[in-house]
Parts: structure tokens; sequence; C-alpha cells
């Protein structure tokens, strides 16, 4: 237990689900409604998993994991990109960008904590 | 061969083809024939007099044997070839193509351009959420309240120890996001809907004509007139803004010239001073008028004050015309219902059919369908008539028997165990 997780997400209600979803199963959630210090924020943290918004004030989702992946100590971290975008072009380029997992809104909180599960098993 | 020296062989490939021997050729501008053999085999640079002498020899413009003037021709025939994987020796004789062949040379260069636009407006069609940042933001906004009012109600539903003070809060959080869906939903609906008026909708050719009939109310007082109706119906589009594409002029004139025919065989005044003696029935009418049912049915379209509408398809089913009327829905993409009386008078030319229908739906309009269809010119031995079905809708008040019921098409057709069906349809009590 223990387990560290960062959320960067401009939905209050969602955050807010997620957050409770999320510590009921054990993890520590440290939540953030903006893009642009996303990635310090996340360096400091140093985090077990990353969830991500696409759509964000600030910096998307996009630019936070192309800057996360560029930093050799982020290459392995699990980072789940969650978008109510869930154009195939989009995928494709979290994908080339180096995403863990991608899901598309909206959801269901099973299906997020399993695929959350599955990221850290090894964590 | 240096390609800059290709002017010889422009002016040697211009000299076959006035059929001058060289010897002539080089009498007529003052220098031997050896000379003009090797100028020919680009083996001597010309410019100047010589090269002016010689494109008056052989009555072309200068700049149609010198390079440079095709500097942009032979810049897209390159990239052409770049993209169509073409590269060795033959890419690099693209300015000898566009100096021997430049009508054909312009030809490739233009369509290479046409295709690039077209190829553009695909990206752009495909890709609507993509382009439409209105369309985009909407669905993002949706989606987005979509997904927390999913996790926080299954959260609410699955958890069986939940604090009352957390309970409050995911309660209080539904009922905030619930709002909110119902708003970005409204505005949504408001946006597509705002889209679908006429001047945006025309997207097509086909659409193009239909706001331009449709702005006119389907009749033409300037063709009503007799006499030769051709030079007005060119008049009429020369100065039409609505019409844009050339597709759209070409299928307005054919539609105008239906017009002026049967204009001139059934002035609207007599079918008038006819209605007024016997009534809108169309069979009376044809009987009356000693006219074609089709024409009968077309022209009660043009009547402003029948508010009819009129839909009209060619021998494959495919819709060539249609006078929208409220209540009955036809659809502008895709493929219509089967069981329109327009289609089953098709295979029976001559056969005047006439149904009462509601299309199902919102609006559960009722009308009095006269469908008829006929052959489009004279026949031949041993031939199919080509023909085409027309269908007039004439509204009948609500009430009075139920008339049988037809969709649009099968995606928004709400029927069930219809025989007709094609494909399930997208709302829920239909599959």
């Amino acid at each position: 237990m223990g387990k560290h997780v960062v959320l960067v997400e401009d939905e209050l209600n969602i955050a807010e689900a997620i957050r409770f979803i999320l510590s009921n199963d054990g993890w520590r959630v440290e939540t953030l409604a903006n893009g642009s210090n996303a990635v310090e924020v996340i360096r400091k943290a140093n985090p077990d998993l990353v969830l991500l918004d696409v759509m964000l004030p600030g910096k998307s989702g996009f630019e936070i994991l192309h800057d996360l992946r560029a930093d050799p100590a982020f290459v392995d971290l699990p980072i789940m990109m969650l978008t109510a975008r869930g154009q195939s072009r989009d995928r494709e380029l979290a994908h080339k960008a180096g995403v863990s997992k991608f899901m598309t809104k909206p959801f269901s909180n099973a299906e997020m904590l399993e695929a959350v599960r599955e990221l850290t098993a090894t964590v | 061969m240096a390609r800059e020296g290709l002017t010889g062989s422009r002016i040697r490939e211009r000299r076959v083809m006035a059929a001058l021997r060289q010897a002539d050729l080089a009498r007529e501008i003052g220098i031997s024939a050896s000379y003009l053999n090797l100028i020919e085999h680009n083996k001597r640079r010309i410019g100047g007099k010589l090269l002016l002498d010689i494109a008056a020899a052989l009555q072309v413009e200068p700049q149609t044997l010198t390079e440079g003037a095709e500097a942009t021709l032979i810049a897209a025939l390159r990239e052409a070839a770049d993209e169509a994987g073409l590269s060795g020796p033959e890419a690099d004789k693209a300015d000898e193509f566009a100096g021997r062949f430049p009508g054909w040379a312009d030809v490739l260069a233009r369509t290479r351009r046409r295709v690039a636009a077209l190829e553009a407006t695909v990206e752009a069609l495909t890709d609507r959420l993509g382009h439409d940042p209105h369309l985009a933001a909407s669905m993002h906004e949706l989606l987005s309240t979509a997904a927390a009012i999913r996790s926080t109600a299954s959260i609410l539903a699955e958890t069986k120890t939940l604090q009352p003070e957390w309970r409050d809060r995911f309660h209080a959080n539904l009922h905030e996001d619930s709002d909110r869906l119902s708003t970005s939903a409204q505005a949504l609906v408001a946006y597509l809907d705002a889209e679908t008026t006429a001047e945006n909708a025309a997207s097509s050719p086909q659409e193009e004509v239909e706001v331009f009939l449709a702005a006119h109310d389907f009749s033409f007082d300037a063709l009503e007139g007799g006499g030769d109706p051709l030079a007005r119906i060119d008049d009429m589009l020369s100065g039409e803004a609505t019409l844009r594409s050339p597709a759209a002029r070409y299928i307005a004139k054919a539609m105008l010239r239906q017009i002026a025919r049967d204009a001139h065989a059934l002035p609207l005044a007599s079918l008038r001073a006819a209605i007024d003696d016997i009534g809108a029935d169309p069979m009376s009418l044809a009987q009356h008028l000693d006219q074609p049912a089709g024409r009968i049915l077309r022209r009660i379209a043009s009547l402003p004050e029948m508010g009819t509408g009129l839909v009209v398809c060619d021998r494959s089913g495919t819709v060539i015309f249609r006078k929208s009327v409220e209540g009955f829905s036809v659809p502008r993409h895709g493929a219509c219902c089967p069981l329109w009386p327009l289609f089953a008078v098709l295979g029976q030319p001559g056969m005047v059919m006439t149904q009462k229908v509601s299309q199902l739906g919102r609006a559960q309009a009722q009308f009095d369908c006269f469908a008829t269809c006929e052959a489009l010119a004279a026949p031949q031995y041993n031939a199919p008539p080509l023909v085409q079905s027309v269908m007039l809708l004439v509204p009948v008040p609500a009430g009075g028997s139920a008339g049988v019921p037809v969709g649009a098409t099968c995606r928004v057709c709400p029927q069930d165990n219809c025989v007709a069906r094609r494909e399930p349809s997208i709302l829920s009590t239909g599959v």
C-alpha cells in the first residue's frame, strides 16, 4: 500500500470521483487541475502512476506526456490518458508519444480501476 | 543531353509538326542547314534575333521555344512525378515533356493541383470533429459531463458503506453535472439545427438546386409565357448567385427545361381554371385536360397555394428532385424507404397509384400520395424504357383513417418487424 498517483484533470467532479475510487483502493492521490506546472509537480512527486486528461488548461496532456517521456527518469513510468475525444487520431498520437494506456470517457469505474491495477502490477 | 539545351529539341519538334524540311527553314531564316542541325541537336546555344526569326518562321510564340516560361509548370510536373513515385531518368524528363507536349503537361499539372485540393477537402470532411472546433468542443463537453456522472453515480450505487458526508457531496455533484449535461445537449442540438438552414445545407450540387428552386417557390412566371424558353433559361441561370458549381447549373438547367416543357403543354393558369371547375383530383385533371398524369403531378407541385411536396426518382431509384413538405422527410444522404409509392410504381410505367401514407417519426403527418412512372424518351424496339417516377404528396388534415406507415430511411425508422428493413435503426425501439 501507500502507492502514489498524480491525477491531472480539470473536471473537478471527475477528479473527485476518481480520487474517491483510488483512495478506497489504497492509493495516495494528488490532484492537479492545471497543465502548465504538471511536469514539475510530477517530477517532484515521483509517483507510481500518472493519470492524465488530454484537454487541460495551460498545457495539453500530449505535451505533458511528451515532456515526461523525454526525461530518462520517466521512460518507464506508467502513464494513463483519459480523454473525451476518442478519435483514432488522438489515440495514435498518444501511442506514438509513449502512453501506457489510453482510456476514453465516459469509462466505468471498474474499467478504470482494472487498468490502474494492470499498469502497476509490477510496481 | 543537357537539359538547358532543350530549345533545340523544341525547334525540331515544331519544325517537324509544321512539315518543314530543315533546309527550307534554314534558308528562310538565313542560316546554313548544318548550323540549324547543330541548333536542333542542342549543340549550339540560341537566343536573340535568331530565336525570334525561327519562332516567326514556325508561327509560334518565342517563349514556347525557350525554357523558363514553363518553370512553374515543370515544377508542378516534378511534384506530380515525385508523388507518383516516378524516379530515375524518366523523372528528369519533366522539362522535355513540358516542351514537347505543353498542352498535355498543363493538363497534368492542373489535374495534380486539383487532386491536392480535393484531398484537402476529403480530409476536412472525414475528420469533421477535428475541423469543426465548435462541434468538437460540444462533444467534449458532453462526454466529460457524462464521464463525471457515470463515475459519481456508480460510486453512489456500488459503495455499500458510503459515509453520509461523501454521499451528500456526490449527490450534489450529480445534480450539478446533470444540469450541465442537459444545457450542453440543448446547445449541441441548437447548433446542429442551425446548420441545416437552407443556405448552409447546400453542400452538394443537388442541394444548391433545391435551395434555388425553393427560393422561387418551384414556379417560374418567366417560363409560363410560351415562346422560346431556352434563351430565357440561360438568362435566369446567369443571374443566380445560389448556383455556384457548374454541376448545379447543369442540373438546374435540365429542371427548368422540364418546367418549361410542362408549362408549354399546360400553363398554370389553365390548371388553376380546371381545378376551379372540377377540383384538384390528379386523375380527374389528367382526363379532363388530356395530359399525362406525371405532368399533372409536377404542375400541381408548382402551385404554391396547394402546399404539396414532390419527389422524383430515376430508374435506379435515385432521388433526382425533391420539393420538401413539412412532415415528410426525404433523406439527403443514403437510400429512402422502399415502401414509398414512388418506388412501387417504378416497375409499372403508366400506372397511377394513390395511397394515404404517414411517415413514422415525431410529426406523424398524413399525406395523400399520387405516384406514377413514365417513359422519358420515345420507345425503341426491344429496349426497356428509361423511366422516371413522380410522387405528389398532398397533406391531409389529421384524423380519419390512418395512412399506410412508411419510413424515411431505415437508420432513423422505428418500425418493428418491417419486411423492407435493410439495416438496423439507430433508434432503440426499431432494433
